[in-house]
């Protein structure tokens, strides 16, 4: 079997870059997905606020789903469900396994990875004590909760203020739980400002800065767990302990690019992001290979993922059209505390009416200003009154500032005080 | 319910045990207080087959580790478990040291290991990569191996219950009483009688010594601490790298696993409590800086996991397999290198309990067992006739070990079946890769609660009191409520 165009990935980004890949004029195409639906994570995220930025109005996450799989259908994508890509290799044939038609290879020209991420274990966190029941990380819980319509537990502590264990928070806080405390390692939350507002603020939950799990007892369910700060290093300070009777614990503590696939099939992949290295075609560094979403860098809200695989599938299609083309890249510098960028390099060729370059801070800082220069010349700026690591930032460049640097060399992202 | 022999315990040494007593014509009940088979010592601890160099020589210890090791790779085939044989290394870390090696070796040679040999640095290199700069020699071991330690305890107790064992789980022993005809045992689940009891207790084996012997024995549970890399580590190490004890102290063994991973540990903490497994934020920090000793740029980042084990360290350090008092059979101390002495120890007790009883030979007694298809080991042919003919093993529920749904259903259906979510992880490994089973429990859970037919609030993790739910969460919405 070939096809002009596989998806890996039925989630926000494989469902928006199908959509923008087929009206960019591509009709062989397919979108691989190993769950039992289109839509991807977003169908147990049935808190609102998704579609602010693409739709104006505030929808849930199976509502903006829906929209997608709708653009899906009318345009009559194909799209493989409760199935797997069990390998990818570097010449892109894709091995798909599911129950009706076994195993197959397919080859594509081109693949767009939209995989999604996961999230941090506690394993991973190498936290101390007991391993009972009652563990979980907060998408898992809300899975359960969500979609499958069971409480994991009535007295709940969560570790980690990312997004998702806020909005557990309040979720669990609705369904008649107790949560009795987030705490948070880091001197910052990792969650965005309105939903500690609305998620943890509006129901009087305390959040913990700079605080840690350091004990989890209970042999067979959690019983409880022992919270204490932490110092600069991140270290947890003796005699700081307080202990929380609890049976359950949520950790919200980070995710990750699910990258396996790309790392098998040769894709290289940034240390700070744990996605791949995309150009401003968000192409990876194998040809005719694209990510978008998750799987490339962690979002903050889907609306952001909507619009960079929209980017990514036309970027795909002109790619499947044109064909393996000679390419003369600049990597994005940056400065001032940017974390990454993404896209990390870009070749000005192939900048198409505009390009938005992603980044993430390292810390909270105030009153700052992005500046963006081409060649030493300033080409935009943006004041910045806040700027948090859980905050994706982004700056927007336009064709007509490539048309005006013809010889572009560097490219400069920098932030300073304002 | 009278049997023959009640086996205390179902770790590997009670399965061993178990496994090798079926081949009589002796009626066998394996009483264990856990849900399953391989919840204790046996669940947490090296995952390797020690080559036999270290027990000293002329101990019980020596000779049954020497023993199992020899017998392990026919019986992984027989059995069908994960076995592989990569050989072990003790690495030395400074000339002082180098007398400490060679006693190493000489002591292995007495003990009848095969193929010892003290390999200089630049071989040592070729062989380990990432062995430390500071590393002189090493003692090469090439019988040393890794084996999956669930596997082993399972295919053990499951070709028992095929030869006609019985497992009671959740069956925790009160008291042992003689009687004229031999025991009566008492547990939380009703009382037992057999001729003979063997003590396969782990870290509880002096409790049930001690109450029927005259010469009292002393456990301490020894806890150990490790850390389980991901898959992307893997190849870091080739072979089992222990570090030999010396001036720079003592540290941990780095070492591949059967599915691919690379285990560190374990650490060595005396702790008062049975049952506590937990691991320590001191223990942690103490693995990671004991882990860098014989292996440099140790890819520490990629932990997947931390859990602790508890060996049974008997005050002598030795094996104690013996009829200790009438009828009543020890398999106590059995500590590391216990995974390793397993099948000799199984061996050895059956033959004990035999010279007593005389029981005749089952005349159809099958020694082999079929363990889980694992369609990853078939062509892709094969595979797809079997998701022809099987279409759940075309379907992934574990996305991180790429475990089916096939395989899963097979763990629970087949004898002494999987009834808890570590007991589908420990048989598949749904659950043990690099997200922890943040995707695909609430699917496993979902296949135990429509095999088993039980609502999903009574699935748990491993056992009664692990509930993994509190119930629907209109239930609690409503009871939170009526409270209010």
């Amino acid at each position: 079997m070939k096809h002009d165009l596989i998806i890996l990935g039925g989630g926000p980004a494989g469902l928006a870059a199908a959509i923008a890949a087929y009206d960019a004029g591509v009709r062989d195409l397919l979108i691989v997905e190993r769950d039992k639906e289109l839509g991807g994570i977003l169908n147990q995220c049935i808190h609102n606020g998704f579609g602010l930025h693409t739709f104006k109005e505030e929808l849930t996450g199976p509502e903006y789903a829906a929209r997608f799989i709708a653009g899906v259908r009318e345009r009559n994508i194909p799209y493989l469900l409760n199935t797997m890509a069990l390998h990818v290799s570097p010449d892109k044939v894709v091995t798909l396994m599911n129950r009706t038609d076994g195993i197959q290879t397919v080859e594509a020209k081109a693949i767009l990875l939209a995989m999604g991420c996961r999230e941090r274990s506690r394993g991973a966190l190498n936290i101390p004590g007991y391993r009972p029941a009652g563990i979980y990380s907060a998408g898992t819980a809300q899975r359960l909760v969500n979609m499958e319509g069971f409480l994991p537990g009535r007295e709940i502590v969560i570790l980690g203020s990312g997004d998702i264990g806020l909005i557990m928070a309040r979720r669990l806080t609705l369904e008649g739980a107790k949560v009795k405390v987030v705490a948070e390692l880091m001197p910052y939350s990792g969650g965005l400002k309105r939903n500690i507002v609305q998620c943890l603020d509006d129901y009087g939950i305390p959040l913990k800065l700079s605080h840690t799990v350091v004990d989890i007892r209970g042999r067979k369910r959690v019983e409880g767990v022992t919270i204490a700060a932490v110092d600069e290093r991140l270290k947890p300070i003796p005699g700081t302990e307080e202990d929380y009777d609890c049976d359950t614990l949520l950790l919200s503590c980070g995710l990750i690019p699910e990258n396996e696939l790309s790392r098998e099939m040769g894709v290289a992949i940034n240390p700070v992001t744990n996605g791949p290295r995309v150009n401003e075609s968000l192409e990876t560094s194998i040809p005719g290979v694209f990510a978008a979403g998750n799987v490339l860098h962690v979002h903050d809200l889907v609306d952001f993922v909507s619009e960079e695989a929209a980017a990514a599938g036309r970027a795909a299609a002109a790619y499947i059209a044109a064909g393996d083309a000679e390419r003369h890249e600049i990597p994005i510098r940056f400065e001032g505390g940017v974390r990454y960028t993404v896209p990390a390099t870009i070749d000005p060729a192939f900048v198409r009416d505009a390009l938005t370059v992603r980044f993430r801070v390292g810390s909270v800082m105030k009153n700052r200003v992005v500046r963006v220069l081409m060649d030493g010349e300033e080409v935009g700026k943006r004041r910045r009154q806040i700027m948090a690591p859980g905050e994706m930032e982004e700056v927007k460049l336009t064709r007509a500032q490539f048309d005006a640097h013809p010889a572009l060399g560097e490219l400069l992202i920098r932030i300073e005080e304002a | 319910m009278k049997y023959d022999v009640l086996i205390i315990g179902a770790g590997v040494t009670g399965c061993a045990v178990a496994r090798w007593l079926s081949q009589y014509d002796a009626s066998v009940c394996v009483l264990e207080k856990e849900e399953d088979v391989c919840c204790g010592t046996s669940k947490a601890n090296s995952a390797i087959l020690h080559a036999g160099f270290d027990a000293k020589h002329g101990t019980l210890m020596a000779k049954l580790n020497v023993r199992g090791s020899e017998m392990a790779e026919a019986l992984s085939k027989e059995l069908d478990f994960s076995y592989d044989r990569c050989g072990s290394l003790v690495v030395c870390l400074s000339e002082e040291d180098r007398p400490r090696l060679i006693a190493l070796y000489e002591n292995g040679v007495k003990n009848g290991v095969k193929g010892l040999e003290i390999i200089e640095r630049d071989r040592l290199i070729a062989m380990e990569p990432n062995v430390s700069d500071s590393a002189v020699a090493a003692l090469w071991a090439p019988t040393g191996a890794i084996v999956c330690p669930f596997e082993m305890t399972l295919a053990f107790a499951e070709n028992a219950a095929e030869n006609g064992t019985t497992f009671c789980f959740d069956t925790a022993v009160q008291s042992l009483v003689r009687t004229d005809a031999g025991w009566r045992v008492e547990t939380d689940r009703g009382v037992f009688e057999a001729k003979a009891i063997v003590n396969a207790a782990g870290v509880y084996a002096d409790v049930f010594h001690n109450a029927v012997c005259d010469k009292p024995i002393h456990i301490t549970p020894r806890r150990g601490d490790y850390c389980l890399l991901d898959h992307a580590a893997e190849g870091f190490v080739r072979h089992t790298v222990f570090q030999l004890p010396g001036i720079k102290g003592k540290g941990v063994l780095v070492s591949p696993t059967v599915h691919g991973n690379v285990i560190v540990g374990p650490t060595a903490i005396d702790v008062d409590d049975r049952e506590g497994t937990n691991t320590t934020a001191d223990g942690l920090n103490d693995l990671m800086q004991k882990a860098g000793m014989a292996v440099k740029n140790l890819p520490l980042r990629q932990t997947i996991t931390s859990f602790a084990g508890l060996r049974a360290h008997e005050d002598g350090h030795e094996f104690i397999v013996q009829e200790s008092a009438p009828d009543f059979f020890d398999c106590a101390g059995i500590e590391s290198p216990g995974l390793s002495s397993a099948p000799a120890i199984g061996e050895m007790a059956a033959g004990l309990l035999w010279e007593r009883y005389r029981w005749t030979k089952k005349p159809d007694w099958n020694p082999t067992r079929r363990g889980i298809l694992d369609p990853k080991t078939l062509s892709t042919e094969e595979w797809n006739a079997l998701i022809q003919k099987e279409p759940a093993y075309g379907q992934i529920i574990c996305r991180c070990e790429s475990v089916t749904e096939g395989e899963i259903l097979d763990a629970i259906r087949r004898p002494l079946g999987a009834r808890s979510l570590d007991g589908v992880k420990r048989r598949t490994r749904a659950g043990m890769g690099r997200c922890q089973a943040g995707f695909c429990s609430p699917r496993v859970m979902e296949i135990l609660s429509r095999e088993r037919n039980v609502p999903l609030s009574e699935i748990t993790k491993n056992g009664k009191g692990s509930e993994l739910i509190v119930g629907t969460a209109k239930d609690v919405y409503r009871e939170v409520r009526d409270e209010a």
